[in-house]
């Protein structure tokens, strides 16, 4: 087996007394899509922060391509990528200035050449001349996408990639994310609320809960195992309930 | 340290300003308001002094240059890491591959343009409505000009930090700091007319030796390079004091977990 692009071990992290996670095991393999999913407040966000070297763990580890993301920060950084529905990029300026400063922060070579193939992919090529803020809420998302990609990430962090964009755009967000693993092999830890991108992207899911991890598995063997018929109502039940008792693991995917 | 970062956020700045006319206007209208309110005021009072206090003109045209260069400083660092947090960018930044000190530097280079950009229309525009030629001080203004910037640098980190440590809500600290210090400053009167306590405080400034340096040139005095030493000692001390508290705050912040929440506001 290949070493792991992101192993995260026995995470701990508190916050005045309080728990934000709490025993967090993860591991991504190169061309695995996880999909890290909770309410609002479940650890996921932590967890991201953790991961990108933005968070210290009160204990346990986290390796990103073999090296920790808090020490080696920008060894680390330079291989990966992530976007977050939350952050944005400077409004005022170009489409394509926005990119060409990032390909500069992440030393790409032949930057415009580079940029040209990602607005294709992501069928923006229209709007390389476009002001940033002007964009519509699908459009800026793949731009985002564009800016994550800017650098051939091996592993890239997904926070929320289609929240609040239409059904349409979705999808085609969902396509591309799908495409771009396959294409390059790269792993992708993807958050989200919408349990739909889950069950089309993700090849395996954690789920948390109040900072602890209470399933994992594929889309597919939670949505068994809680004798649900989809994983929103795996998420409605987990969230509202917040037990996981009655439900059945199975010896090859534990819960915790 | 990579130049290819710093040139990046460089870059970023200058498409900024050649696509944004409203931050060009900004960059010139309150020095250029503050000249000719000063510039004016002090043309009427030495009129009225009867020529008495001839310098009168050229310490208050002088100090509002000087301390442009030490406010657009300031600004150049504490605008550049604003601008991340107002577009909402800063967390793009800081989960990129920067260094504190690539980003740093990139401001301190942006404030450099600031400064000589603003400067020169304050000295073209001084020269010709007041006929005061800053450029009488001659090789003194080098001195000058570089402790300046190397407080105003300190200022503009001790402003970061601040917003880094409580967010936005900081932001109006950030414009304050250097005001903060003005009265103390001397910077349009001698040391020796500020209460007692207040010299204590200005002579802990590097920048009060600078204006009490300009004054004495600008009065045919030979320039006060024991002041100017002091000054450069202070500077030193204070851009420690200020990477030193820039990198702890930021530290602070990823131990604490503090940094993502001043990122997603």
């Amino acid at each position: 087996m290949p070493t792991p692009l992101l192993e995260v071990r026995d995470l701990h992290r508190t916050f005045d007394q309080q728990v934000a996670i709490d025993c967090l095991n993860l591991t991504i393999q190169p061309g695995e899509i996880l999909g890290l999913l909770g309410a609002n407040g479940a650890g996921k966000s932590t967890a991201m922060g953790s991961i990108l070297g933005m968070i210290k763990p009160t204990s346990g580890s986290i390796r990103v391509f073999g090296m920790d993301p808090y020490h080696d920060r920008i060894k680390v950084l330079r291989r990966l990528n992530s976007s977050s529905a939350y952050s944005d990029l400077p409004a005022n300026l170009l489409v394509w200035q926005n990119l060409y400063v990032f390909a500069q922060i992440y030393h790409v070579k032949h930057a415009k050449r580079k940029i040209d193939e990602l607005l294709e992919l992501f069928e923006i090529t229209h709007l390389r001349k476009r002001v940033t803020g002007h964009l519509s809420a699908g459009e800026s998302t793949r731009l985002h996408l564009c800016k994550a990609l800017i650098n051939d990430p091996e592993l890239l962090l997904l926070d929320e990639p289609t929240a609040s964009l239409d059904p349409d755009i979705a999808d085609k967000v969902r396509k591309i994310v799908r495409r771009i693993q396959q294409e390059r092999n790269i792993g992708i830890l993807y958050t989200s609320h919408n349990m739909r991108d889950v069950e089309e992207v993700c090849d395996r899911v954690v789920f948390m809960h109040r900072g602890k991890v209470v399933t994992e598995g594929t889309p597919s063997e939670i949505v068994a195992r809680f004798q649900q018929t989809s994983m929103e109502d795996v998420f409605i039940r987990i969230v509202r309930d917040g037990v996981i008792e009655d439900a059945q693991p199975t010896p090859s995917t534990p819960v915790l | 340290m990579s130049i290819r970062v710093v040139y990046a956020f460089v870059l970023r700045y200058l498409f900024l300003y050649s696509r944004n006319y409203v931050r060009l206007v900004e960059l010139f209208f309150w020095p250029i308001m503050e000249l000719l309110v000063w510039g004016s005021l002090s043309v009427f009072l030495n009129h009225k002094a009867d020529g008495e206090v001839p310098q009168f003109v050229s310490w208050l045209l002088g100090g509002v240059i000087l301390w442009d260069i030490l406010f657009r400083a300031q600004q150049g660092v504490a605008i550049s890491f604003l601008e991340d947090v107002w577009t909402k960018n800063l967390h793009n930044v800081f989960v990129a591959p920067v260094r504190p000190v690539e980003y740093l530097t990139a401001g301190i280079l942006v404030g450099i343009l600031r400064t000589l950009v603003a400067v020169t229309v304050l000295v073209i525009l001084a020269a010709v409505n007041f006929n005061f030629n800053l450029f009488q001080m001659e090789w003194s203004l080098v001195p000058c000009f570089i402790s300046l910037l190397l407080f105003g640098w300190c200022l503009g980190m001790f402003s970061s930090a601040l917003i880094m440590r409580w967010g936005q809500a900081a932001e109006v600290l950030a414009w304050a700091v250097p005001f903060l210090i003005q009265p103390a400053a001397a910077v349009f009167y001698p040391l020796s007319t500020l209460p007692a306590w207040a010299q204590v405080i200005g002579k802990c400034l590097p920048c009060t030796y600078v204006f009490e340096a300009m004054r004495g040139v600008l009065d045919h005095q030979p320039l006060n390079w024991n002041g100017l030493w002091i000054s450069f000692g202070l500077n030193a001390v204070w851009l420690a004091a200020a990477g030193l508290c820039y990198a702890w705050v930021l530290e602070s912040g990823r131990r604490r977990g503090t940094l993502t929440r001043v990122t997603s506001n």
